[in-house]
């Protein structure tokens, strides 16, 4: 970001040396009927654009989808929101007061930011309802981590999440030796476990059965409403069985936007997808 | 305080032997004439004294690496850091009986052409200030390095590599007589402690029971941060980093409070190990000394605690035993043991019987 940019940005007329008070991540506003603002990004990798102008918007309680071919900027686009990358410009609100660009990582996660990665990442060593544990939302400074004891209510919301992903026979069992459709749930899990507001979720049917395929959709679809879930795959079946806006990425800005049909049938979706 | 040590029948059986040294190593030492079958000699009872103070060095190492994924190849700075603040002390504890006779400074400094005594030395004749500083200037070292380091998220072999710098840097500075730390003669001819002669079977017991003390407690702490959640949560920084930020953890500081714990706990290991060999010079700060407390923890077993005191005095009785009876022979066998161990043992001694347990 350039100098005046910057000096632009610190300077805005709604947020006039807001610098000096700390933000407040723990109330997301959401009066407008959005939760996830992401307007003129875009980053560069050794000049290559990754995200080029990206601009999109989440309404609070939507499922929407993310689709494009390979390198569309889909992954970048995740690691912006949840503070792995930051952009060489743009701005990225949650809510209208939480301005995701300044926070951490961690910040974000507790700030009510959830994601999923492509590859089902859980930690192998610890088992299922360890793995839940320690997503569960909550005080997680040293000290509180360190003197936590599960209280009954904590215990029965983890064994209700190891119900509503379907692994409640096998809690005791290390993460580790899951297939890799029960690591996809047990992630899901444990993005439930931190009761996110908005759930940013990669590929979640990568390698799994049709069974399994059906049983995530009704997970991410049941957790639409309460939730905002932002789900990118490349299983078109899937993304039409629970999709209802449906945004199509290319070359790291937003090409289309509408209901899988509209979108299926734009003409420059089409040529982006099928070639001329 | 029980609860600590369910399920972990390494800790059960160690607490439980250092219990029983506790109570008939001074028994056999003090009581037992010599020449008796059952004596213990007062050079067995340092020599002991000496390899707890090394285990609990060596659980110090095994909760920031086997646990937390940490490798630090610097983790005798600390352990020289607690020596040499408790080295201080005792050098003020000599007063007049120096060889030159100065009652206000140590010899190396009269020997300087030293008028005054530096200001870093006040207040090191009092032997709860000289406490503090055992557990505050370590853990403030690695306070320092570790904001520094995990902010920056400096990991795996290039923090080792730093950590072996950091331990390299500050032997060079000690080495250096303009220090004030007596260079590389470092501190020694201590007199007594705590108003007792350090000569005398009676403290040597005392020292030896102390650095029992030490080691039960210490590893009794390492085992409350290991079961609780926050062991869980180090356990998965070791694994997968990254995930643990994206639900909401402070890796940096998780990884910046258990750092600094272990750092005071290897100062309190150095002042335990001064007064009982009676020395601590700049040679504490090698690189080669650090790496070779990384083997004791390999050894004997990567998260388990028990299993680094296991290595520890392993390693250690080896070495007191061949560097007597070979000396030649004792960096090829212990070179031999790493390899083996790595190769045939992956898990160190303890992993023979680790295999049961299901976490970690």
């Amino acid at each position: 970001m350039s100098v005046l940019e910057n000096l632009r940005q610190t300077f805005r007329r709604d947020q006039v040396f807001d610098f000096v008070n700390k933000q407040d991540y723990s109330q997301v506003d959401t009066s407008h009927g959005l939760i996830l603002y992401v307007e003129d990004v875009s980053v560069s990798f050794d000049g290559f654009k990754a995200i080029n102008e990206l601009n999109f918007y989440i309404e609070v309680g939507e499922l929407r989808c993310m689709i494009g071919p390979n390198g569309a900027g889909k992954t970048t686009m995740m690691d912006i929101i949840t503070g792995k990358t930051s952009p060489d410009k743009g701005s990225v609100w949650f809510g209208q007061n939480i301005n995701l660009l300044k926070m951490t990582e961690p910040e974000i996660a507790q700030a009510g930011v959830g994601r999923k990665f492509q590859k089902p990442t859980v930690f192998e060593h610890h088992n299922i309802f360890e793995n839940l544990e320690m997503a569960m939302a909550g005080d997680k400074s040293v000290w509180s981590t360190f003197r936590a004891r599960l209280s009954s209510e904590q215990h029965d919301r983890i064994t209700s999440v190891m119900e509503t992903i379907g692994l409640s026979d096998c809690a005791k069992q290390r993460a580790g030796a899951l297939s890799h459709g029960q690591k996809q749930w047990l992630e899901i899990g444990m993005l439930l476990m931190q009761n996110p507001k908005l759930l940013l979720v990669d590929e979640p049917v990568a390698g799994m059965t049709h069974q399994e395929m059906d049983k995530t959709g009704e997970l991410l679809t049941s957790l639409a409403g309460e939730h905002s879930v932002v789900v990118v795959e490349h299983d078109m079946d899937f993304v039409r069985s629970i999709a209802k806006k449906v945004s199509v990425l290319h070359q790291g800005s937003i090409l289309a936007e509408g209901s899988m049909d509209e979108v299926q049938n734009n003409q420059r979706v089409i040529e982006v997808y099928l070639g001329e | 305080m029980f609860y600590l040590l369910k399920g972990d029948r390494g800790g059960q059986i160690l607490l439980l032997l250092l219990s029983i040294a506790v109570v008939l190593i001074p028994i056999f030492n003090l009581a037992v004439p010599e020449g008796h079958a059952l004596h213990v000699s007062t050079f067995t009872v340092t020599l002991l004294g000496k390899y707890l103070a090394f285990a609990l060095l060596a659980v110090a190492v095994d909760l920031v690496w086997g646990y937390m994924g940490i490798l630090s190849l610097g983790h005798g700075a600390f352990f020289a850091l607690g020596g040499y603040a408790m080295g201080m002390y005792l050098m003020l504890q000599i007063g007049d009986r120096g060889v030159y006779g100065n009652p206000d400074l140590p010899d190396f400094m009269v020997f300087l052409n030293w008028e005054q005594i530096p200001w870093f030395w006040k207040g090191f004749d009092n032997f709860w200030f000289a406490m503090i500083m055992v557990a505050l200037v370590p853990g403030l070292l690695a306070f320092v390095f570790g904001a520094l380091a995990f902010r920056s998220r400096v990991t795996g072999v290039y923090l080792s590599i730093m950590t072996q710098a950091l331990t390299y840097a500050l032997m060079l500075a000690f080495f250096r007589n303009e220090m004030g730390f007596g260079g590389n003669n470092g501190l020694t001819d201590f007199k007594d402690i705590l108003g007792f002669s350090l000569q005398s079977d009676n403290t040597r017991v005392a020292l030896f029971i102390a650095s029992a003390v030490a080691l039960g407690l210490g590893y009794l702490a390492c085992r409350a941060i290991v079961v609780s959640r926050l062991g869980k949560v180090m356990v998965a920084i070791r694994d997968t980093e990254d995930r643990v930020r994206f639900i909401g953890y402070r890796v940096d500081r998780i990884k910046l409070a258990i750092f600094t714990f272990s750092a005071v706990l290897a100062g309190i290991a150095g002042a335990l190990y001064v007064p009982q060999v009676g020395i601590i010079n700049p040679g504490e700060f090698s690189p080669l000394r650090s790496i070779e407390l990384v083997v004791w923890v390999a050894i004997g077993g990567r998260a388990t605690l028990y299993g680094a005191v296991l290595g520890a005095f392993i390693v250690n009785y080896s070495k007191t035993y061949l560097t007597g009876a070979a000396p030649e022979v004792w960096l090829f066998a212990l070179g031999a043991l790493f390899v083996l161990v790595t190769l045939y043992l992956p898990n160190g001694l303890a992993g023979l019987r680790k295999k049961k347990e299901a976490t970690v």
